[in-house]
């Protein structure tokens, strides 16, 4: 179980929260459960949203693995120059 | 993927030496071949019609004229790029850019293009299409656009990220919002408080290449793309989907690149000219005008910002909020949200919130600028700094350092720091002869600091070792600052080999797998952690070749220095095995060697700077002149130190030019009064002083030599320092950006008048 901290405007689609808990070993099981625990969620993240892992943001390695106790907090894609 | 990208600690031969740039010669004798510069048998010349109008309704478009027109080979419209997009929005808005669709939105909105036999007969075409407009009201301000009584631009657009989903459309198309603790709180607990509102106008990134393809479309349905871009896999990747073609079937190739800086990662010309060719059967070949860049390509965001700070007497800030308001152009972005993830990253806050909101105006489709709006924000956010510390009565560096952030800080926009560079670039500025020196009369000093996020991506290399022990690098992340020469430096260091041994090239879409494009400061990055991947199969290779002509096991094989080497006492009799003694044999041996990398570099370090600036204001004229600029920057490890000081001094050399001069001018009418540069005034050398730099290096924990970008975060603080240098020498706070002598002497008579 790993507690999963959304931005302020994502928390708006997962129903007002800004902290859930999930069952998930890494970031594309995260998604997963997400999408279907929250629905409102699901297309955000088809937009696209980055995991930060204790600090470092992660864009695409969906089989990054979360370990048990770090800090998971949910992001914005990134646009850059 | 089986490759640990952690930093490992090991001492450097190649890496941070500084060898003279690869493409140097062909740049400086005008052989290197941009993208203007390729040409194709039978080649057509393209031409793009754009509105007049700020906004308009299309009502009818009649090309039948310019059709028959000798020397006329095809006319296009919208009904020749028909929405493919399948539902994808961001998509459509690329469409929509590329064409317009029924409605112009903007001065400079393609609405027709034509491919003719030579330039003269294309312009005489454009001419003769008729397109009956009905034009509609405009709104091209951040501020106006978000008033109720804005002409709406897109009435299917309600404003996402409410509490309370809207019931009217609105030219607001998304809130966010970011923090921690409670600032109202926060603010309570402060002795003083800083509460002011900034503008910053919208600029070009002002690349000196304009955008320019060939496109070449065969009977067969297969197509080539020669184009100038950031990236050419991502470029492919939209003109397969807008003109539904197989990605297979169109090979994309890069050109040279005359500066992208954000500006050359979305397509605008090259779905029409693939259009254009498809339908008249020959190679078009499409470049746009310098007029045609600045109405229509490229700009980033005009804003709008609030900020309010607060702090004790002992300067701890207390809370930090701000409203950041930022122009997207036509078309939905996500401009604000990142101002507003990036405005206090530099600080320990315990109470802090930014609310950011994307703003549709009648202007061009917002594209990225380097670290694209953290400078906007970061202008805001250190000029309030600046006044607080003087408020609090303490020096300003003196006042970042005892609220920069560190590792173990909770940033801004949340997740905690690792080990950051934020502390060490203050400290290095607190110390830098600069900012000792003396100041003369009507100058003044300024200091600022500057986050960018930086990222990594998908990534493919091929490392192919020559016959002659030479070596092929094909990256696939064009090179837009001398990635070229810096892989170089990493394949040289993996093999232990020499730099010169090593060639790399920018292979096409068809040679290598997918790489996200050169964006986000990930070039180095990305490329260098691919390529040390690539060099330890291919070594993996080399020592079973080794092993072979040795006949030996290959377990009893190492590599060092460029060298097999057989390990253990039992093969002491045996000497080493070059790279190129391996080789040469390898036709004899299993065939040519190579090494090859896929994967996903993720885990890009952010980057901080502290940039330093002296500045001399004339008070009768408003006219500044930039005396000293310093930039200290933390790159993580520096593969090639020229190449990272010359973006910390582009980064400095075009903010200088966004603070003190740049600005797109819309008259009442909605069209841009300055396309170009007499009138958009970008800074040449006269302008600039010798742009110091010095290069921090506090490793990356997530990369196997420490590599951090460092192509964005120098055009974050330059905007807040020239500021604060500007409002020291002035006498009175600069708000709006830019500072032009107008402004500035405006500021100045206000103040003398009370």
């Amino acid at each position: 179980m790993v507690e999963v901290t959304l931005w302020g405007s994502l928390g708006a689609a997962a129903g007002g929260k800004n902290k859930v808990e999930i069952e998930a070993k890494d970031i594309r099981e995260l998604f997963r459960k997400l999408a279907e625990q929250y629905p409102g969620l699901e297309p955000l993240i088809d937009r696209g949203i980055a995991v930060a892992i204790d600090g470092t943001i992660y864009r695409d390695t969906w089989s990054k693995e979360l370990p048990e106790g770090s800090e998971i907090f949910l992001l914005p894609r990134l646009a850059g120059g | 993927m089986n490759f640990d990208p952690r930093f490992s600690g090991r001492k450097f031969t190649s890496v941070g030496t500084r060898p003279i740039r690869p493409d140097g010669v062909d740049k400086v004798t005008g052989r290197a071949r941009y993208g203007a510069d390729f040409n194709m048998a039978g080649q057509l010349v393209g031409r793009v019609l754009r509105s007049p109008h700020a906004h308009a309704k299309i009502r009818k478009i009649d090309t039948s004229k310019a059709e028959k027109l000798p020397g006329v080979k095809a006319v296009i419209t919208a009904a020749d790029l028909p929405d493919l997009t399948d539902g994808d929005a961001a998509m459509y808005d690329v469409l929509d850019n590329c064409m317009a669709r029924g409605k112009a939105l903007y001065d400079g909105h393609a609405v027709a293009a034509v491919a003719a036999v030579d330039a003269r007969t294309a312009r005489q075409a454009l001419k003769l299409i008729e397109v009956d407009y009905e034009l509609l009201p405009h709104v091209t301000d951040v501020d106006e656009a978000m008033k109720h009584s804005a002409p709406l631009i897109n009435d299917a657009i309600f404003t996402e990220g409410l509490e309370e989903k809207p019931v009217k459309p609105s030219n607001v198309t998304k809130r966010s919002q970011f923090g921690h603790g409670d600032v109202h709180q926060g603010f309570g607990h402060a002795d003083f408080i800083v509460e002011r509102s900034f503008k910053t106008e919208q600029t070009h990134q002002g690349y000196i290449e304009p955008h320019a393809c060939v496109a070449s479309v065969s009977s067969d349905g297969t197509a080539d793309l020669w184009v100038c871009t950031q990236g050419h896999f991502v470029y492919r990747q939209h003109c397969a989907q807008l003109l539904g073609m197989e990605a297979s079937k169109l090979r994309v190739t890069s050109s040279e690149i005359g500066g992208g800086f954000g500006g050359k990662t979305h397509v605008w010309a090259e779905p029409v000219a693939l259009a254009l060719s498809r339908k008249a059967g020959r190679p078009v070949k499409l470049v746009m005008t310098r007029d045609e860049v600045f109405r229509a390509s490229g700009p980033t965001s005009a804003t709008s910002v609030d900020v309010r700070i607060g702090a004790r007497k002992d300067g701890t800030i207390t809370a930090a909020e701000a409203t950041l308001r930022y122009s997207c152009g036509p078309y939905a972005g996500s401009w604000a949200e990142i101002g507003a993830m990036t405005a206090f990253a530099c600080y320990r806050l315990d109470n802090v919130k930014t609310v950011g909101y994307e703003v549709l105006v009648n202007r061009p489709k917002t594209a990225a600028y380097r670290a694209p709006s953290a400078p906007m924000a970061a202008f805001a956010v250190e000029s309030a700094v600046d006044e607080l510390a003087k408020e609090v009565g303490m020096d300003p560096v003196e006042f970042r350092i005892r609220n920069a952030a560190q590792e173990g800080t909770r940033s801004s926009y949340g997740p905690v720091y690792g080990p950051i560079g934020i502390g060490p670039t203050l400290e290095a500025a607190k110390s830098h002869p600069h900012m000792k020196a003396p100041l003369g009369k009507n100058q003044g000093r300024g200091m600022a600091c500057g986050f960018w996020f930086n990222f990594g991506g998908q990534t493919c290399t091929d490392l192919n070792i020559g016959m002659d022990g030479s070596v092929s690098l094909a990256v696939g992340t064009v090179d837009v600052g001398g990635s070229r020469a810096s892989l170089s430096l990493v394949a040289a260091e993996e093999l232990g080999i020499a730099y010169e041994q090593v060639k790399a090239i920018v292979a096409d879409t068809s040679s290598l797998g997918y790489n996200d494009m050169t964006d986000g400061s990930r070039g180095t990055f990305s490329s260098s952690m691919a390529t040390i991947s690539a060099a330890r199969n291919a070594i993996k290779i080399l020592r079973e070749r080794a092993a072979q002509m040795w006949d030996i096991s290959v377990d009893d094989v190492v590599w060092e220095n460029g060298h097999a080497i057989a390990k253990g006492e039992k093969h002491g009799n045996l000497g080493r095995l070059s790279l190129k003694e391996i080789a040469v044999a390898s036709g004899k041996t299993g065939g040519p060697i190579a090494g090859h990398s896929e994967l996903v570099a993720d885990g890009a370090g952010v980057s901080f700077a502290t940039h330093i600036c002296d500045i001399e204001v004339d008070p009768e004229t408003g006219a500044t002149r930039v005396l000293r600029y310093t930039v200290v920057q933390d790159a993580g490890k520096a593969v090639h130190p020229t190449y990272v000081e010359g973006q910390y001094q582009g980064g400095a050399a075009q903010g200088i030019g966004w603070a003190l001069n740049e600005e797109y001018i819309y008259g009442k009418d909605g069209r841009l009064q300055n396309p170009g540069f007499l009138d958009y005034r970008i800074p040449v050398c006269s302008d600039l002083p010798m742009i110091d730099t010095q290069i921090l290096e506090i490793p990356n924990p997530n990369h196997p030599y420490g590599v951090r970008g460092v192509g964005e975060t120098s055009i974050v603080p330059p905007l807040a320092a020239i500021a604060n240098a500007v409002s020291n020498a002035a006498g009175v706070r600069m708000t709006h950006i830019p500072m032009s002598p107008p402004r500035i002497l405006a500021a100045i008579e206000a103040k003398r008048a009370g």
